[in-house]
């Protein structure tokens, strides 16, 4: 294998980096304002990181990367401990384990292959909350949360053109 | 011996197995933490550490955070009142006009009922002793519906306090930390409060499930209920006082009864926090259940029964006979 194709990365640059974005992202959109008399949307920022990690390259960071991410949303939100890792993770897997195949797709299939994975991760969520809480969780607040995360995957996009080139190994 | 030179020493996992591993393992770590904080309840524990922990934590940073956009909205709020001010003027001069007249019809009744509870003797409830906290985070996704609050245990607050915006109930405290509490909005999936339908005197679990509207679970109603009609809280079961405004009824999409908030007319900015004891709390939990149980053996003796005086002059009963009721006993 020569050089030129393999680039090490960074785990700080290309999990750090964008996890402590997603933090960041999180903290912001929590905050009590009106956008013309609207609350704010709440995307899961850490979906998107999340589905950028598994195409990047198959590693053994990123699952625990998202664990932590998942336990400070759910901090952050209030909600049951362990709800937001699975969420996460059910993101990641599928993504993983299709990554030869789901790296050469291009943007809009990509889009779509985003929006098949943000998908399956809220109807877990949506499970496991309605089964806690003995209730069917509101199909249309889940519905507004999914379209606001889907929204995200061209600020994936640009994670996934940033760092898809330095390893050539996983292409 | 290195691993290297060993009988698995050729033996190279693919990466991609040794990435599921890990998955698996985060995967079975999460389960067991959502699981299992399930099971020990939400504020108990390491978890109710972690948890009071990170409030105290993100309460200041959020506060900093939101400060900007506070600003930025009481500008716009500002600019908004000064461009609709003459429009306004006119439909608050109305709206005087019409409280004025229900303003003495209120008086009336105000001297009626102190008059009226004077003469019966009726002891009003003592006021409640309430502190005011500012919302410095708030969750609106589809599995927590819930806010933070800067005051906490330091200025009293406890865990089940009823919080109230200007317009009416707004949730309860969850969970407290020295200078932050966690409230639990009444549209939260796991919030549930009983409420009163005062026109019809109908009873019913108010219960959230992560969208605007709450619905009415367990309705228990002689009348058919109306759109419009008051939702107030019953006060049963003691966690809140009974007679605090919630809400109008509404007919949801899907067809069931449900509740558009009262706090939703204006955004929850400021909230107040009731210092309300819950009065199953007023007996020590200690004398409702001791610790041991008194047996026949540690059993105060039993009071001697009453002796009853039987009047003189009535016969003395004889077998076979039917003994008279007394006129008590009727």
């Amino acid at each position: 294998m020569s050089a030129l194709t393999v680039r090490p990365l960074n785990p700080l640059e290309w999990l750090g980096g964008p996890a402590l974005a997603c933090a960041a992202a999180s903290l912001l959109f929590a905050v009590p304002a009106r956008l013309f008399g609207w609350p704010l949307p709440e995307p899961v920022f850490p979906m998107a990181a999340a589905f950028a990690w598994a195409i990047i390259r198959p590693s053994v960071l990123p699952p625990f990367v998202l664990l932590g991410l998942g336990f400070f949303l759910d901090l952050v939100w209030g909600g049951p401990l362990g709800l937001w890792p699975i969420c996460l993770l059910i993101t990641y897997a599928p993504v993983l384990f299709a990554q030869r195949f789901v790296s050469q797709l291009e943007f809009l299939a990509l889009w779509a292959s985003y929006a098949v994975v943000c998908a399956l991760s809220l109807a877990a969520g949506w499970v496991l909350v309605s089964l806690r809480a003995a209730t069917a969780v509101n199909m249309l607040a889940v519905v507004w949360q999914y379209v606001a995360t889907v929204m995200l995957f061209p600020v994936a996009f640009l994670v996934i053109k940033r760092y898809e080139r330095a390893d050539m190994r996983f292409r | 011996m290195p691993l290297r030179e060993g009988p698995f020493g050729d033996i190279r996992p693919s990466i991609l197995w040794v990435a599921g591993l890990a998955l698996a393992m985060a995967g079975m770590v999460a389960a067991g933490v959502y699981f299992s904080d399930h099971r020990a309840g939400p504020r108990s524990g390491v978890y109710g550490a972690a948890r009071r922990g990170a409030d105290s934590i993100a309460a200041p940073a959020d506060a900093v955070i939101s400060t900007p956009f506070r600003w930025l909205d009481h500008g716009a709020g500002w600019i908004g009142d000064y461009v609709a001010a003459g429009s306004q003027n006119h439909d608050l001069k109305r709206e005087v006009m019409r409280e004025r007249r229900w303003r003495d019809v209120a008086m009336a009744l105000q001297l009626e009922n102190a008059r009226l509870r004077a003469l019966m003797g009726v002891r009003t409830d003592p006021p409640i002793p309430m502190v005011v906290g500012q919302t410095v985070l708030e969750a609106r996704g589809p599995f927590s519906h819930g806010r933070l609050v800067d005051v906490g245990a330091a200025r009293g607050v406890t865990e089940g306090n009823p919080v109230l915006s200007d317009h009416g109930l707004v949730g309860r405290v969850a969970g407290v930390a020295p200078g932050a509490s966690r409230i639990l909005m009444l549209t939260d999936a796991e919030s549930r409060v009983p409420v009163l339908l005062p026109r019809t005197n109908g009873r019913a679990i108010l219960t959230g499930d992560g969208g605007s509207n709450p619905t009415l679970a367990f309705l228990r109603t002689h009348d058919a209920l109306r759109q419009g009609d008051r939702v107030l809280t019953s006060g049963d079961g003691g966690v809140f006082p009974r007679g605090l405004p919630v809400g109008t009824v509404v007919r949801g999409f899907d067809g069931d009864w449900r509740v558009s908030l009262d706090s939703d007319e204006a955004p929850v900015d400021f909230v107040r926090i009731l210092l309300f004891t819950d009065f199953s709390q007023l007996a020590p939990p200690a004398g409702l259940a001791p610790a041991t149980l008194a047996t026949t053996a540690t059993a105060p003796p039993p009071p001697p029964p009453p002796v009853l005086k039987t009047p003189e002059a009535s016969p003395p009963a004889r077998p076979g006979l039917p003994v008279p009721a007394s006129p008590a006993g009727r």
